[in-house]
């Protein structure tokens, strides 16, 4: 039992299907995430992962089954309806608005995002996010131009500028160095503090292990194995599901 | 930040008053450079309007600018201009929307290609017509504006078009636009209706496209699809906002001043041998200038502060 499990479920999803061509990409995949949960999710590269998180965003649609966000659909809808529902992002391969200062780049999420507001007013919350990533004194900054744990940063916060209730991190951590990667993790965390639940794609195996309140194992499009960090990350199928992929 | 305010606006006022007062003061000859000046401004601001920040190339200039012409040439003689003008703008509004839904999920180079199309396209259908159903191939242009008009009308619509791209820049609708620029996967995740504001923008470019000319067709006393259509028309306005700076306000002007000159001088000093030193001068620009004028600009002042610290 997590520490989560009595917390009520705000993303449901039921009997996801999404094939590309004859790839079945994601095959009849459950998940439920409660409110200030994170929920790992794993598995070998291809298995479905991202395809997962592309699905609850709208990127693509799904061919049959249910994403329930507090009961109510969001199948159909587009990635910017998606966002006003208080669903957020990051992208796997870092995607800042290179152009753009560090400060605008977030403003985009606060002023477009869910609860928009004018320019003036957002100003502030957005200095905020900054201090919260710990970017205040690259504001001005060409996002472009920062090192790639600082883009990562600006992604972070460029997310949570849309207010999400939910944030989905795509391998949100990888490519960090040891020092990073612990940085990386604090905030994580503190994001979970701010009440907002989380939905982890990570192949750093610590990481997954202290952040996740249960893990969810996917391979080849299906979900093998749910479980807490412990349970999961010993059960012999995932073992195998990781040894006998060449990435592992 | 005040002092530069006010600056600002006296210099604007003070230039504003010049270009008021100067029909009354040149030759026939300057007006009509002054207004082809004044079309080109129009022309490339409307279209680094939405192409400059969304990234978006288009090349369907000459189709807008041509209807609006062609609808003067149609009704202007049994309506009054203004009402012709309103016509204009709104059917140039209605094609350019009707297109945006279409095909604004192009990207790239694709994009670019439909959009001269479209342009090539409007202009085909137009010959047809008057061949076919009309029995003319050109129209004469019946409409009682003399040049001196035609500048203040242009005059007015530059103004408009500045101050559209101004209030633009400064708000939401603005930052959406750049956004969708940057990346418009990331936009679209972060609640920006990417479709909504493409489609919307593209249109209201084209309205001061159409506006320019609508006009324009004045100056001609006769008008056939190859001159309202011309495609040279949607290039030239492309390299203009490059050569300025697409990305700024005032980047066009910057570029379609000079160029409007060269072109002039050129056909004026080498009359058959203009349309090969513009090329040359085209590629140039794109050599020396990839960020345009503006970009210079910026980057000398970035040397200069540099040498000064």
């Amino acid at each position: 039992m997590s520490a989560t499990s009595g917390q009520p479920v705000i993303l449901e999803i039921r009997g996801l299907k999404k094939a590309f061509g004859g790839l079945l990409a994601v095959n009849n995949l459950d998940l439920a995430v409660r409110a200030n949960e994170i929920l790992g999710l794993i598995g070998p590269n291809g298995s479905g992962k991202t395809t997962v998180l592309n699905l609850i965003t709208g990127e693509h649609s799904a061919d049959s089954g249910e994403i329930l966000l507090n009961g109510s659909r969001l199948n159909g809808m587009r990635p910017f309806q998606i966002c006003r529902k208080r669903v957020s992002r990051t992208f796997q391969l870092v995607r800042v608005m290179p152009g753009m200062t560090v400060m605008e780049n977030v403003m985009v999420g606060r002023l477009f995002g869910s609860q928009p507001r004018s320019m003036q007013e957002c100003r502030d919350e957005v200095e905020e996010l900054l201090g919260f990533v710990g970017l205040s004194e690259k504001r001005n900054q060409l996002a472009g131009q920062l090192t790639y744990i600082d883009q990562k940063r600006v992604e972070l916060a460029r997310a949570l500028a849309t207010r999400p209730l939910l944030l989905l991190l795509d391998e949100w951590l990888a490519g960090l160095t040891h020092a990073e990667l612990a940085a990386g993790m604090a905030l994580v965390e503190r994001v979970r503090k701010l009440g907002i639940s989380v939905i982890l794609i990570e192949h750093v195996m610590h990481a997954v292990r202290t952040l996740s309140d249960r893990v969810v194992v996917m391979n080849a499009g299906s979900k093998i194995v749910e479980g807490t960090p412990e349970e999961v990350l010993t059960h012999p199928e995932v073992i195998q599901a990781y040894l006998g992929d060449d990435d592992a | 930040m005040r002092g530069t305010w006010l600056a600002a606006s006296l210099a604007f006022t003070a230039g504003l008053l010049i270009l008021i007062a100067l029909p009354r003061f040149v030759t026939d000859y300057t007006v009509s450079l002054l207004i082809s000046i004044l079309s080109y401004v129009v022309l490339a601001s409307a279209w680094a309007l939405f192409s400059g920040s969304t990234r978006y190339i288009s090349l369907a200039t000459a189709a807008f600018f041509g209807v609006g012409a062609y609808l003067v040439a149609i009704f202007g003689a049994d309506h009054s201009f203004p009402l012709v003008l309103g016509l204009a703008a709104l059917v140039g509004f209605l094609i350019a929307f009707a297109v945006g839904l279409s095909t604004l999920r192009l990207t790239g180079v694709y994009f670019v290609i439909f959009t001269f199309g479209l342009s090539e396209l409007i202009r085909q259908v137009t010959i047809w017509w008057e061949i076919n159903r009309t029995k003319t191939l050109g129209r004469h242009v019946f409409v009682d504006v003399q040049s001196h008009g035609i500048y203040y009308y242009l005059l007015g619509l530059a103004i408009l078009t500045l101050a559209a791209g101004f209030l633009i820049q400064r708000s939401r609708l603005g930052v959406a636009l750049r956004a969708i620029g940057e990346d418009e996967t990331v936009a679209n995740h972060l609640g920006i209706n990417t479709t909504i504001i493409k489609v919307t923008v593209f249109a209201m470019s084209a309205v001061f496209m159409s506006l320019t000319g609508a006009i324009m067709a004045p100056r001609w006393s006769y008008l056939d699809p190859n001159i309202a259509f011309n495609p040279l028309v949607s290039f030239l306005v492309v390299i203009m906002a490059l050569l300025g700076g697409a990305g700024s306000l005032y980047g066009p002007l910057l570029g379609a001043v000079p160029l409007v000159l060269l072109f002039e001088f050129l056909s004026a000093r080498f009359p058959y041998h203009s349309s090969i030193v513009l090329g040359l001068c085209f590629l140039v620009i794109v050599y020396y200038l990839p960020f345009g004028v503006v970009g210079a600009l910026r980057s000398a002042e970035t040397r200069v502060r540099g040498w000064l610290r």
